[in-house]
């Protein structure tokens, strides 16, 4: 009768070994980094709090591209690569409608109509590429082997980024300051937390609760989520699959328009490719909290926010590294191929873990 | 009631989407880029031959879909989706008259839409001749889709080869100039582009050889599979031999920028032929392979450059090094990715090479990369006094790496490790109860792969003479996973003409450069969409995806 270690024993491989190993390493460099910079004492409380701040602001952006990614995966079980594509087209195209409101001072003299319609304009261009992107590229890919859809949808990428490219151009277009937003508020001992972020931290929750509740309690939402419980299943119910997926882009192509004017009220700046590296990360995102899971998705994306924001002062710094926020985007990758490896199900766990191919 | 019904379905539905589409086009600034090269000289312009094929194209598919197929109603639809199309592109440019485009749409510019698009009429009448050219494209198309069949692919043909040629004028023209008396470079080809007499016998032959190959072609592969074994091997030898030759004098004989691109190209094959191991053969798909590239190439500048290090050794003592530590780096990324299938498999190996890009951009690892600047004066491969230094003899080079690589991945394709790597491709469990250990065979193939990376790495580094992190970005990963793919995946044939179409052909034309992303994005879809088993497919994988339809067909 072997004992319960021996069991382990001869259940362990040496791949295993290493995996911890490495697991190990990153621990320890993580926690002396953190004790390093703590000690070094570089940073004030105030800098800290501004760290959290930028970091739930952007992580809010990333959760709500996160969405989209989570609900897509969900139901059709593949990656939407050209969802950063999604994400860049509505905030693009938004760009002129913005630009012309503000050449025409009605920016100044409406800034709360201006920003809804913007907000209006770039969610219904999203909503109409994600709509598109399905019926013209996946949809008839259904049932096609999965590395096939994965291709395709890096075409498509391509295809969008390189299409806004050539109708808009290369270059970078600042966004018109909305005045409302800018400067700061004052609260108490010396902290100071910006408008914008406020704006995009609420906005975004709004938008996230209000997509959680559509999905939760309405009849469409409820066919959403027993399309991505099991289409065949779904389908015998009385569920019409081709509008539900179809649905499913609709929803996730709106959180992405929103997410990316948000992005633009942050950033100030749009352009062709600014998509890619949002998308990676609002992947990362999804990952992290476990993908097929909506509320995952949110604390994954916040989680990111904060890891990025915080993450390069908080590890690096310590070691003396010179300019330690070129690697921002670096921690963002390592977090993400680190939950694959060691937690591919995520931090909530993955709705749909079992029909994993 | 019926026959309208058709032509809304058929005729103006095609014709809307053909008029987005053909308006995108003009948007994106295509047809006024491509005007700038002219096909038949003074007669033809790329931009205008794109133009009017688009419109072919979408009449013809108006035309195709028409069911019942009676005569009058494809005609009528055709017709209809012409006039469709260029209604949509009169509204544009009506639009253009009352709003300024170009506040939005840069490439919206007033020759554009006043000009190119009215085929240089201008005003109303341009508008009018946009609508009759319209209707006309699509009757002569419904005329077209009437004739019989063969007549139509020996057409079709012969159109798209003059095309070609005259598209591909700067790569003919010094291959005429250098190997061929002037007669015909002159019969053929004026200072910008083809002669109209060049144009036409271009057509004609082309039209003689596929109407003499639809006649005597089946004869010939009857008569090749007559031939007994032995015969047909010698004659296998002999085609490789004359085939080899070829490839050994081409660069003296076509010029510096053909060997240019060749070289490019050739750099391409044998970074496809590696990751071919890895996605083609093993099935893991990787989007970080530029990371192994990169290796390569910083191993070798680390080693040959007299800026970081200091060694100056030679080019050649850097090759295994660089070799050793792509195989390595590849091992080494490939454990902890060793659980995990399709798309995260993707997804983290493209992270990891991310990574690693970052890590070497960051100012953190400065002093031991070069950060952004990068290392220049890397040294030149050196024969007895003989140094490799421009693209003519560079290629020698990559000739001599691609034939080792294939040689290599040929005898890999059916050995035991190469079946075993199909098995995995196939079902990573069945393979595993079958007793392959999937651990060391995906790790031997990440090696492989990496490994062949490096060796791209060490030539692409010392062809260009200074590297930077900026060369390494995904771009290059997901430019190779695409060449893969469309030349066929696993195929070694494959790889090398994903690799002249995709990477090649951009080159070539340089007006293509701008919209080469997007061309290759529209590639992509489109094959996955209708040819996803790719140009030169290997057999198998080509059987099996059939098979997965005609399944699907009758279950």
């Amino acid at each position: 009768m072997p004992t319960k270690f021996q069991r382990w024993k001869e259940r362990i491989t040496a791949t295993d070994i290493v995996m911890w190993f490495i697991g190990f390493a990153l621990l320890v460099f993580i926690i002396l980094g953190s004790i390093l910079t703590l000690r070094a004492g570089r940073y004030t409380p105030v800098q800290w709090f501004d760290f959290v701040i930028y970091g739930l602001a952007q992580g809010s952006i990333y959760a709500l591209v996160a969405m989209g990614y989570t609900l897509v995966y969900g139901v059709l079980r593949m990656i939407n690569f050209a969802h950063s594509e999604v994400f860049m087209s509505g905030p693009f195209t938004a760009y002129y409608v913005a630009a012309y409101f503000y050449r025409s001072s009605l920016l100044e003299s409406h800034p709360v109509i201006c920003l809804i319609i913007v907000f209006i304009v770039s969610m219904t261009i999203s909503t109409l590429i994600a709509f598109l992107l399905e019926r013209i590229a996946y949809r008839p890919l259904r049932n096609a082997p999965r590395l096939i859809p994965l291709i395709t949808a890096i075409g498509a990428s391509f295809t969008l980024m390189y299409l806004f490219r050539g109708l808009y151009g290369t270059g970078f277009q600042a966004y018109p300051v909305w005045e409302i937003f800018s400067g700061k508020w004052a609260l108490f001992k010396g902290l100071e937390i910006g408008k914008i972020q406020v704006f995009v931290i609420f906005a975004a929750a709004l938008v996230m609760v209000a997509l959680y509740l559509f999905i939760q309690r309405t009849r469409i939402g409820k066919a959403v989520r027993s399309v991505s419980e099991d289409k065949e299943a779904a389908s015998l119910m009385g569920v019409d699959i081709d509008k539900t997926i179809s649905v499913t882009f609709i929803i996730g192509g709106a959180a992405a328009g929103a997410a990316g004017v948000l992005y633009a009220l942050v950033f100030k700046q749009v352009f062709f490719m600014m998509g890619f590296i949002p998308g990676i990360k609002a992947f990362t995102a999804a990952v992290l909290g476990g993908i097929g899971n909506i509320p995952g998705a949110m604390l994954g994306g916040l989680l990111l926010g904060l890891l990025e924001s915080i993450g390069p002062a908080l590890f690096l710094d310590g070691f003396n590294i010179a300019a330690p926020y070129q690697l921002k985007d670096a921690i963002a990758f390592l977090v993400l191929v680190l939950v694959l490896i060691f937690r591919p199900t995520g931090l909530l766990g993955e709705r749909l873990a079992v029909k994993k191919a | 009631m019926e026959q309208i019904r058709a032509i809304w379905r058929y005729g103006i539905k095609v014709g809307i989407i053909g008029g987005i589409v053909l308006i995108l086009t003009a948007l994106i600034g295509m047809i006024e880029v491509f005007t700038q090269r002219q096909i038949i000289a003074d007669v033809v312009s790329m931009g205008h031959a794109l133009y009017l094929a688009a419109g072919l194209f979408i009449c013809y598919l108006a035309a195709e879909r028409t069911t019942p197929a009676k005569p009058l109603w494809i005609i009528s639809n055709s017709m209809f989706a012409g006039l469709t199309t260029a209604f949509f592109l009169v509204l544009l440019i009506i639009l253009g008259r009352h709003v300024n485009l170009r506040l939005m749409f840069i490439n919206a510019s007033d020759l554009l839409l006043n000009n190119l698009l009215t085929f240089g009429v201008q005003g109303n009448d341009g508008l009018r001749l946009l609508l009759i050219a319209g209707m006309g494209v699509g009757l002569f198309t419904g005329l077209f889709y009437l004739l019989p069949k063969f007549l139509r692919t020996v057409i079709l043909w012969s159109l798209a080869g003059s095309a070609f040629a005259g598209v591909l004028q700067e790569l003919i023209r010094p291959i005429l100039a250098n190997n061929f008396p002037d007669v015909i470079s002159e019969w053929l080809l004026t200072s910008d582009g083809l002669t109209l007499k060049g144009a036409l016998s271009i057509f004609i032959f082309i039209a003689l050889i596929v109407i003499s190959w639809s006649i005597k072609g089946g004869g010939i592969r009857q008569g090749w599979q007559g031939l007994p074994k032995k015969q047909q091997s010698t004659w296998r030898t002999i085609g490789t031999i004359i085939l080899l030759a070829v490839i050994l004098i081409a660069p003296w004989r076509l010029g510096l920028f053909m060997s240019e691109v060749m070289t490019i190209v050739g750099l391409y094959v044998l970074l496809g032929l590696g990751l071919n191991i890895v996605v083609g053969y093993a099935g893991l798909l990787d989007l970080g392979y530029v990371a192994f590239f990169a290796i390569g190439a910083y191993v070798t500048a680390l080693i040959t450059s007299p800026e970081i290090m200091n060694l100056n050794w030679s080019f050649w003592s850097a090759i295994p090094f660089a070799i050793f530590f792509g195989i390595l780096a590849g091992v080494l990324l490939g454990v902890p990715v060793l659980k995990m299938r399709g798309d995260y498999l993707a997804i983290a190996t493209m992270g990891f090479g991310e990574i690693i890009r970052l890590l070497v951009l960051s100012d953190a690892l400065r002093p031991f990369l070069g950060g952004s600047q990068g290392i220049g004066q890397i040294a030149k491969p050196q024969v007895l006094g003989f140094v490799f230094k421009g693209p003519q003899e560079i290629y020698y080079l990559i000739v001599a790496g691609c034939m080792l690589v294939i040689f290599v991945s040929w005898r890999l394709k059916d050995s035991r490790i190469g079946r075993a790597w199909k098995a995995m491709r196939e079902d990573e469990d069945v393979a595993q109860a079958m007793g392959i250990n999937l651990v060391s065979n995906k790790l031997l193939a990440f090696g492989t792969g990496a490994g062949f990376a490096a060796l791209s790495g060490v030539i692409f580094g010392s062809k260009i003479g200074s590297i930077y992190p900026h060369s390494f970005n995904i771009m290059v990963s997901i430019n190779i996973v695409c060449l893969i793919i469309f030349g066929g995946i696993g195929s070694i044939p494959g790889v090398i003409v994903g690799a002249a179409a995709l990477i090649g052909l951009p080159e070539l034309l340089r007006e293509f450069a701008e919209y080469r992303f997007l061309v290759y994005g529209i590639a992509l879809v489109v094959m996955m969409l209708i040819r996803p088993e790719g140009l030169w497919p290997e057999e198998a994988h080509k059987r099996e995806l059939h098979e997965d339809k005609t399944n699907e067909a009758t279950g």
